[in-house]
């Protein structure tokens, strides 16, 4: 018997659909959305409530081994936010960096569905499918580190693009990943080789191997699109975190040369002034160039005041504030792959920097003019908790509440930028856009953000409520593939979620010229690399649209 | 009795060859090994490139005629036995589990699940090896690298308080001293490699520079050269204290702040004497601190095949590596409240499941007194005594031999295991969760421990 439900006169938004808090029903089922169901269907009167698509995170940080260092550095943290388990449903602890269990859990009583993560390096990535695979109730998928690659920058500098795309290709099957990820490119050699040094211009020639991080960058959107990677290229610029980075993050976004790229975390990469002296807002310039270019799409990567954790595949970046706190610091080397950094941090509102960061964030999405390309993210937990979300929807909804926050902090940052006099409100369907439909879209995710027929049945039912902040952080239903999950605020059911992951296609003789390399200078064998199958579980494979 | 375990070893020719099989004895977890399976013999005949504790690992293990299940010393079926050790765990008010760390983390898994179902107390072998490490850790974090990198590019090589040679014997052929490297063409020509111990053991002689230091004098040198590394004085009669000279400090520190990429490796000589925790974090923060100089990274150098493993599942599911209580409904961390040992022998456990180690042979004398008296459920490969002090007793299937699954080798890098052959024996995975479902159903629904 099909399990079907139908959630009744609720008000909707479905921005994708163009529905804009229509009153409708909603049917459901075997965990899709149709066009009706049967008398006998289980009902929900959502009469006087806000219902949304499930929310999806397109960035953040929630799996794998930089995320279970961060775990291990801070009971300190774990301990003053236990999460106590219910009949239904796993202990954990919380904190800035959660166990699994709660952090599946807390995404899911914000109504959020869907988690992507950012950053894996390929050795690591069967340790990420264990951990996602204890993270219920949400799908996911995970973002592949390739921008340092030792094997791709080998083919780059020898000129052989065409293998470098199947190589490309081959990474992304062997460890099932979604998309690829570009992490501060280049940076890694000097970092490793160079005893820490850290790339300071994309045009400059990374050691050994005579490319630039420019070409690399250009070279991995180009080889995305051909192989037409449901997300394009997920780009952590060079430069984070300095002065005058928007130099480096316009020529970045210049690279694709109108091709599809992501922009991860925009916010940390739109620092105006010079090198070496304090920051100054350059929001206006990097939403300026995104707004005209629509091959664009970003995350802001919001910074929010109080716990946070920079944890980073950019090594340097980590290193450079360690030299600021002198506080416990992780650094962790990836063979051939990647490197990372983790830092314990605290936002404060009587920091200068601190509040640029937070008052940048907030002009980006005031100045967005499509919020179908610039999205919500706090680059969990670099920018702050993920838990931090419904307090950034009621920022930025809420203009009386956001001028009364900007009494308590740093006035000589907020002189920096033009926050005061930005007066926009977001609306409940642009909340659905940033959270639902624009990642999905830049996704590449079809079945998901919007509640047309055919949809995956992940919805959010919230009693609506002035304070938006109280609104979003405790949806009254949680409906993941058809499934009540959350009801009357209260766990009823625990859910599994499933992975996604894309498998473009390529030729399988590039594994005959990548395996020699495994053999030299790696220390596992290349037949114990690619990772089966059986660590999917519930998983779906997202489409590619190749370009011939 | 299982069938497979009554035929003879005979000559035979159906043989089979697993490739790049990976071997689990410690914590190198190397998995280039060449298996030669006498299938109808059920045992490993040949481990090509294994050391010799990996031969002997392969070569011992084969079907034994042991009894799938026992229950106080009687033949009991499978079920039989899950459901005595269900109700053993679900009526006891303090029960824990301990080991963890020989068996896949599939298995570890479903470990912690039993423990949280029950507001139980969850430990691994770590408590009693690197957990010490694992503490410096949070203290004062770590910088790092995989096997790979440091094969890749370390040009000076320390171990400190460990003995490679006899306890991880691949670890400077396939790791850190002879292989050649993306930068290091020559091998151990160029490197320079340090070993700092008690005494001259047999990993001595792979040494450029060995240094002698004093027993339980650990710290003292590390703190020495922390100073040194970073300019400032120290005490004239270091050498005294220590029994290393200055001119030898001297020499080491300008070698460590002039290497291209530097590594210390520390074994439980550090963690296991006098100062614990404070020398790991010393040689922690050493590491760290030679970063304002070159490239320098710190590993503890794991014993058990996958104790990394057990670390990284603990950790994602609860938020700490080891010594996990769940009594209250979620995870509380304490060494030294939490641990196996301590809990055990301040009599407080009132039931024990152990999977595959062996307290009873190496935990203190209280605390297997305690073992004795209450009820113990253990799953092993072999006999132990653990196992035969044991009200129900499963013999389980070997890992990496006989199952698949996944393992962390020391440097957190995740393994797939090939098996060589099939097991009449259930695995630990089997076991647990034949243990979880049963643990599920008896306190489902009103009967579900919820949070106090």
């Amino acid at each position: 018997m099909p399990s079907e439900l139908k959630i009744a006169n609720g008000r909707v938004y479905d921005p994708a659909n163009n529905v804009d808090g229509n009153v409708q029903d909603l049917c459901i089922r075997d965990g899709k959305i149709v066009d009706s169901v049967s008398r006998s269907a289980s009902r929900i009167d959502a009469r006087g409530m806000v219902v949304m698509p499930g929310a999806i995170d397109i960035h953040c940080h929630i799996a794998g081994p930089k995320v279970n260092l961060a775990r291990k550095l801070m009971p300190e943290d774990h301990r003053l936010d236990v999460h106590p388990k219910t009949a239904v449903t796993r202990s954990g602890t919380g904190g800035i960096v959660p166990s699994t269990f709660a952090t599946g859990y807390r995404y899911a009583t914000m109504g959020y569905t869907t988690a992507m993560e950012a950053a894996v390096p390929p050795i690591t990535a069967r340790h990420v499918l264990e951990e996602l695979d204890d993270t219920p109730v949400v799908d996911k998928g995970f973002y592949v580190l390739l921008g340092n690659n030792a094997f791709l920058y080998k083919l780059l500098k020898e000129g052989r693009k065409k293998e470098f795309k199947e190589a490309i290709a081959w990474w992304v099957n062997s460890v099932h990943a979604y998309t690829v990820k570009l992490v501060n490119t280049g940076s890694d050699e000097l970092w490793k080789g160079r005893k820490n040094a850290n790339i300071t211009d994309v045009n400059e020639r990374i050691d050994h191997y005579d490319i630039t991080p420019s070409f690399v960058t250009e070279s991995f959107i180009e080889a995305a699109h051909e192989l037409g990677l449901p997300h394009p290229p997920h780009i952590h610029c060079n430069n984070l975190g300095h002065s005058g980075n928007i130099s480096t993050t316009l020529d970045t976004m210049k690279a694709a040369q109108g091709r599809r790229a992501h922009m991860a975390h925009i916010q940390f990469h739109s620092f105006g002034g010079e090198v070496n002296k304090n920051p100054v807002s350059g929001a206006q310039e990097i939403i300026d160039y995104i707004n005209d270019h629509e091959n664009i799409t970003a995350d802001v990567g919001q910074v929010m005041f109080g716990k946070a954790t920079a944890m980073t595949a950019d090594a340097p970046l980590a290193w450079m504030l360690r030299n600021v706190k002198f506080d416990k610091w992780v650094n962790a080397d990836t063979e051939c792959e990647s490197g990372c950094g983790i830092i314990p941090f605290s936002y404060q509102e009587s920091i200068y920097t601190h509040t640029l960061q937070w008052a940048m964030g907030l002009e980006l999405f005031l100045m967005s003019k499509d919020p179908w390309r610039v999205l919500l993210s706090t680059d969990h937990p670099n920018g702050g908790s993920f838990m931090n979300y419904p307090k950034l929807i009621k920022l930025l909804m809420d203009s009386a509440y956001r001028k009364e926050a900007l009494q308590h902090v740093n006035q000589k940052a907020v002189a920096k930028t033009v926050l005061p006099e930005l007066d926009r409100e977001y609306t409940l369907n642009e909340i659905a856009i940033i959270t639902r439909a624009g990642p999905a879209r830049a996704l590449g995710l079809k079945n998901k953000g919007h509640l047309g027929v055919g949809a995956d049945a992940d919805i959010t039912i919230y009693t609506e409520e002035e304070d938006r902040e109280q609104m979003f952080n405790a949806p009254r239903y949680v409906i993941k593939d058809g499934t009540t999950v959350i009801k009357d605020h209260e766990f009823a059911t625990d859910h599994k979620g499933k992975i996604l992951h894309s498998k473009p296609g390529y030729n399988e003789d590039i594994a005959t010229e990548i395996e020699p390399f495994f053999e030299d200078y790696y220390s596992v064998k290349f037949s114990n690399y690619a990772i089966s199958e059986d660590y999917l579980h519930d998983h779906e494979e997202v489409p590619t649209n190749p370009k011939s | 009795m299982p069938e497979a375990a009554k035929s003879k070893p005979k000559e035979s020719k159906n043989i089979r060859i697993v490739k790049d099989a990976t071997c689990t004895f410690c914590g190198c977890v190397c998995d280039d090994m060449e298996l030669t399976v006498d299938l109808d013999a059920h045992r490993i005949t040949k481990a090509k490139k294994a050391c010799v504790l990996g031969r002997a690992w392969f070569y011992e293990h084969t079907l034994e005629d042991r009894p799938v299940v026992l229950i106080d010393g009687k033949e009991a079926t499978l079920d039989e036995g899950l459901d005595e050790a269900a109700r053993i765990l679900v009526d006891a008010k303090f029960p824990i589990t301990y080991g963890l760390s020989d068996c896949p983390c599939e298995a570890q898994r479903v470990a912690v699940d039993i423990m949280d179902t029950i507001n139980g107390n969850i430990d691994t072998t770590t408590s009693v090896c690197h957990g010490p490490s694992g503490m410096a850790f949070q203290g004062v974090g770590e910088s790092t690298a995989t096997l790979g990198e440091i094969k890749n590019r370390a040009d000076l090589v320390i171990y400190w308080g460990g003995n490679p040679a006899e306890s991880h014997p691949r670890h400077f052929t396939r790791y850190a001293v002879t292989p050649k490297g993306m930068f290091i063409p020559n091998g151990k020509k160029d490197r320079t490699v340090v070993l700092v111990d008690v005494r001259k053991t047999p990993s001595t002689p792979v040494a450029d520079i060995f240094i002698q230091v004093k027993p339980g004098k650990d710290f003292e040198l590390l703190w020495a050269l922390r100073a040194l590394v970073k300019g400032k004085k120290i005490s004239e009669d270091i050498e005294e204290q220590t029994g290393v000279s200055r001119e030898v400090l001297d020499d080491l520190v300008e070698r460590m702040k002039n290497c291209q990429f530097g590594v210390l490796f520390m074994g439980m000589g550090l963690t296991m004497t006098r100062g614990r925790h404070f020398n790991s974090g010393a040689i922690y923060s050493l590491a760290s601190d030679l970063n304002e100089f070159t490239h320098f990274v710190a590993k503890p150098v794991r014993g058990h095949g996958n104790v990394t493993g057990a670390d990284n599942v603990v950790s994602w599911q609860t938020g700490y590596p080891f010594g996990v209580n769940f009594n209250r409904g979620y995870p509380r961390f304490n060494p030294g409240e939490f641990t196996t040992s301590d809990v055990l022998a301040r009599g407080e456990a009132d039931a024990a499941m152990i999977v595959a180690s062996d307290p009873a042979s190496n935990f203190s004398k209280k605390a297997i007194e305690h073992l004795e008296k209450i009820p113990v459920i253990s799953m092993d490969v072999k006999e132990t005594h653990t196992t035969r002090l044991s009200r129900v007793r499963f013999a389980v299937a070997t890992y990496g031999i006989n199952t698949g699954g996944t393992v962390y080798r020391m440097d957190d890098v995740p393994i797939s295991l090939r098996p060589a052959f099939d097991s009449p024996f259930p695995t630990d995975q089997e076991v647990l969760e034949g243990i979880c479902q049963r643990v599920k159903k008896m306190l489902s629904g009103s009967k579900a421990r919820v949070a106090a």
